[in-house]
């Protein structure tokens, strides 16, 4: 246990604190999910930050990264967010896929794909879940079928986030005849490919966030296939580690949020209901606690340990600490609450508001935390199915 | 940074955690009940073989020398184990305070001896007659007293190892041993430590009884175990254990920069603990169903061990000030996960 950073970490974060300070855009961007003007924004930050080396720092240097461990990649978090950068639109590509590539992939596909996912040139989004197949993901019926060196595949994907305006999709397919866990294969595909059809799905807060996709004989290379044939859901299940467990949400958002709930609380002091206190109290605590979880998982790893089933413990507790943290920030705002960000009354309310409708999917993506709960119970507790 | 336990670390705690629960099976624990006995001395004698005892006092003073974040694991096996005996109170709070003030005192010299403790925050002596000394605070001062020099009257706990006692005494020049107020400031936070590890290990304890029982018992034509209803409320109360851990790692291993932070960190970990152990013990009492609610089963044993530790060191409103103080009084943001105080002019 040291829980002081070294001095080469103490430099990495001042690095990385003064080209955000310098870099960073002075006006938030438009969503990516809003706009395709939005989108191609934020692929113009990517750019940015792979011109100032930033693509992707846990990647090694051959694939665009600067091959810094995790807890480096935690310093580059909590800099971003201190700063306000702009999210990252490629996150499906950089946080979900990346790391899959990097322990799955052959030397090629590592070299054909990480590189351009690191500066933004293409941009990736995810294609699990199907019409029939949502929390039971193994019931995928989209199919890939062996044609000489190619695969054609066929099918209706749904709830792809970004897949509106991103450039390539990595889906699960399964080879005709076989069933559930098995014959289940990682394909990436681009979403201009002749017989992919992209219809955009409008969120509750009105973007284009996810799209259904129907793929009628779509000719892809059997070089985009990851790992084994038939080797797809345990793929799948190392990807669904990192998205739940470690790199989808960084512990700095939460943190930065709690920071603002704070400020918002104390600016607030004098009209509220003093008993809000406890809750804005409890939401930096849960941040905290999200965050020494992390650097925890990512001290373990870094020793050489797996992400395992706590990936479930981090999905149900960070979503839903991100409801409560912006359930309190409404509570504060009481009558303001409603007011949507381009009002003229809205005075940054609007932000808080439209964060707590984000928040309100996260128990739901990303595997809903009712299988969270089934995953916890079935392989840390072991109790029968 | 380097957020992981050492190989010593994690096999001395699985050391304690084997000895505690082979020592502290359920006929055991109710024979001692029974008798109302201050201790089991067969175990007794075990835990000070292993060098439980020694871990926080300093090697000058015939100890081990080594950190909280060691005695922080052995008292999490002893919160699982429900030990009876005030091991963590006398070694992790008691011992190491009067080995600062009285390096000679015999009290020290006893392997087999307790010492006990009257914080001011704690309106109760836990142990207080068969400890070697008393440990008593009067203005800020330290007074070290021998159980004969002060009248004790019993106080009974729903917790049945928890011997409480009221102490009533005079202080005296004679008495007094020193006047550093600090001394308590880091008995306190010692003290809500070691509780909070407790109550981790009597919540993960309270769970797997629950999953045990749950595994086996049999009710549609299936294991209860099997139902989502009876496995999500164990899944609840997991993810709450889960979040509690790594906040009482970190306050163990800042425990000693005595600032804002590490104050602020030990009664995170205290609010957190004690809620993990609160949600696991009533959850497992509702998963046992009424052979829970039933003498004869272990699971009130953690009920009531959860319900004494969330009040004992400061309960969750006193905690909750103090992290109060830390997030309006210090800056707070992504970049201040282990930032130390800043002292204002």
């Amino acid at each position: 246990m040291d829980l002081t950073y070294t001095p080469e970490q103490e430099a990495f974060r001042a690095e990385v604190r003064a080209w955000m300070e310098a870099n960073v855009p002075a006006a938030p961007l438009e969503h990516f999910d809003a706009t395709r003007e939005g989108f191609e924004a934020h692929r113009a930050w990517e750019r940015t930050l792979k011109s100032g080396d930033w693509g992707m720092v846990t990647w090694p240097r051959d694939y665009g990264g600067r091959g810094v461990d995790l807890i480096q990649w935690l310093i580059f978090e909590e800099e971003s967010y201190r700063a306000g950068a702009p999210g990252r639109v490629n996150q499906n590509g950089i946080f979900l896929l990346g790391p899959t590539l990097i322990e799955f992939g052959t030397p090629e596909q590592k070299a054909r794909f990480l590189p351009p996912m690191a500066s933004g040139d293409e941009i990736w989004a995810q294609g699990w879940s199907e019409p029939q197949a949502g929390s039971d993901l193994a019931a995928v019926r989209a199919t890939a079928v062996r044609d000489g060196d190619d695969y054609v595949l066929s099918g209706h994907k749904i709830w792809s986030s970004r897949a509106v305006f991103a450039d390539w999709c990595f889906g699960l397919f399964r080879t005709p005849g076989t069933e559930r866990h098995q014959g289940l294969s990682l394909i990436f595909f681009p979403l201009n490919a002749p017989g992919v059809t992209v219809n955009p799905i409008r969120k509750m807060n009105g973007h284009v966030g996810f799209a259904e996709i129907f793929l009628d004989e779509v000719r892809v290379p059997a070089f985009n296939r990851l790992g084994d044939e038939g080797q797809g859901w345990h793929i799948c299940m190392a990807t669904a580690g990192f998205e739940r467990g470690l790199m989808l949400r960084s512990p700095a958002r939460y943190q930065k949020a709690a920071s603002k709930l704070a400020a918002l609380y104390q600016a607030n002091a004098d009209t509220v209901d003093p008993a809000i206190e406890a809750d804005v109290v409890r939401a930096w605590m849960n941040a905290e606690a999200y965050a020494l979880s992390i650097y925890s998982t990512a001290s373990r790893l870094i020793a050489g340990g797996k992400i395992g089933a706590e990936a479930s413990t981090n999905k149900i507790f960070w979503s839903e600490l991100d409801i409560h943290l912006h359930q309190t920030a409404l509570a504060i705002l009481g009558p303001q609450a409603e007011v949507l960000p381009q009002g003229p009354d809205a005075h940054g309310a609007g932000d808080w508001l439209e964060d707590y409708i984000f928040a309100l999917s996260g128990p739901i993506y990303a595997g809903s935390n009712e299988i969270q709960r089934n995953i916890i119970a079935e392989r840390m507790l072991g109790l029968p199915r | 940074m380097d957020f992981t336990l050492n190989d010593e670390q994690r096999m001395f705690a699985e050391t304690a955690k084997t000895v505690f629960t082979d020592t502290c099976d359920s006929a055991r624990l109710r024979q001692l009940m029974e008798t109302d006995a201050p201790r089991d001395d067969a175990r007794w004698e075990a835990v000070v073989e292993n060098g439980f005892p020694l871990i926080l006092l300093p090697e000058s003073a015939g100890g081990l020398g080594l950190s909280e974040t060691d005695l922080a694991l052995i008292a999490e096996a002893a919160g699982y184990a429900a030990l009876p005996e005030p091991l963590i109170e006398s070694a992790g709070v008691a011992a190491p305070m009067l080995a600062a003030i009285a390096p000679d005192s015999p009290a020290l010299a006893d392997p087999m001896a307790t010492i006990a403790i009257q914080h001011p925050i704690n309106p109760f002596v836990v142990d207080a007659d068969r400890a070697a000394v008393l440990l008593l605070h009067a203005d800020g001062a330290t007074h070290v007293v021998e159980p004969s020099a002060v009248s004790l009257e019993r106080v009974e706990s729903i917790d049945a190892f928890r011997r409480l006692f009221r102490v009533t005494w005079r202080p005296t020049a004679q008495t007094e041993v020193s006047r550093d107020a600090g001394l308590w400031d880091l008995a306190l936070d010692r003290g809500a430590l070691f509780a909070a590890a407790q109550a981790l290990g009597a919540a993960q304890r309270a769970i797997d009884l629950a999953t045990d029982y749950a595994k086996g018992r049999t009710q549609f034509g299936k294991p209860i175990g099997s139902y989502q209803a009876v496995k999500h409320q164990l899944a609840t109360a997991q993810v709450k254990i889960e979040f509690a851990r790594p906040v009482l790692q970190a306050a163990a291993a800042e425990i000693g920069h005595g600032d804002a932070q590490s104050r602020a960190r030990i009664s995170h970990a205290k609010l957190v603990a004690t809620e993990a152990a609160d949600v696991a013990a009533r959850t497992s009492l509702q998963v046992h169903g009424a052979m829970g609610y039933s003498w004869e089963v272990d699971v009130h044993l953690f009920v009531k061990r959860a319900l004494a530790l969330t009040y004992a060191w400061g309960g969750p409103a006193f905690h909750r000030a103090r992290v109060a103080q830390r997030v309006f009084g210090q800056p707070t943001g992504p970049d201040q996960t282990f930032a130390r105080e800043q002292i204002h002019a």
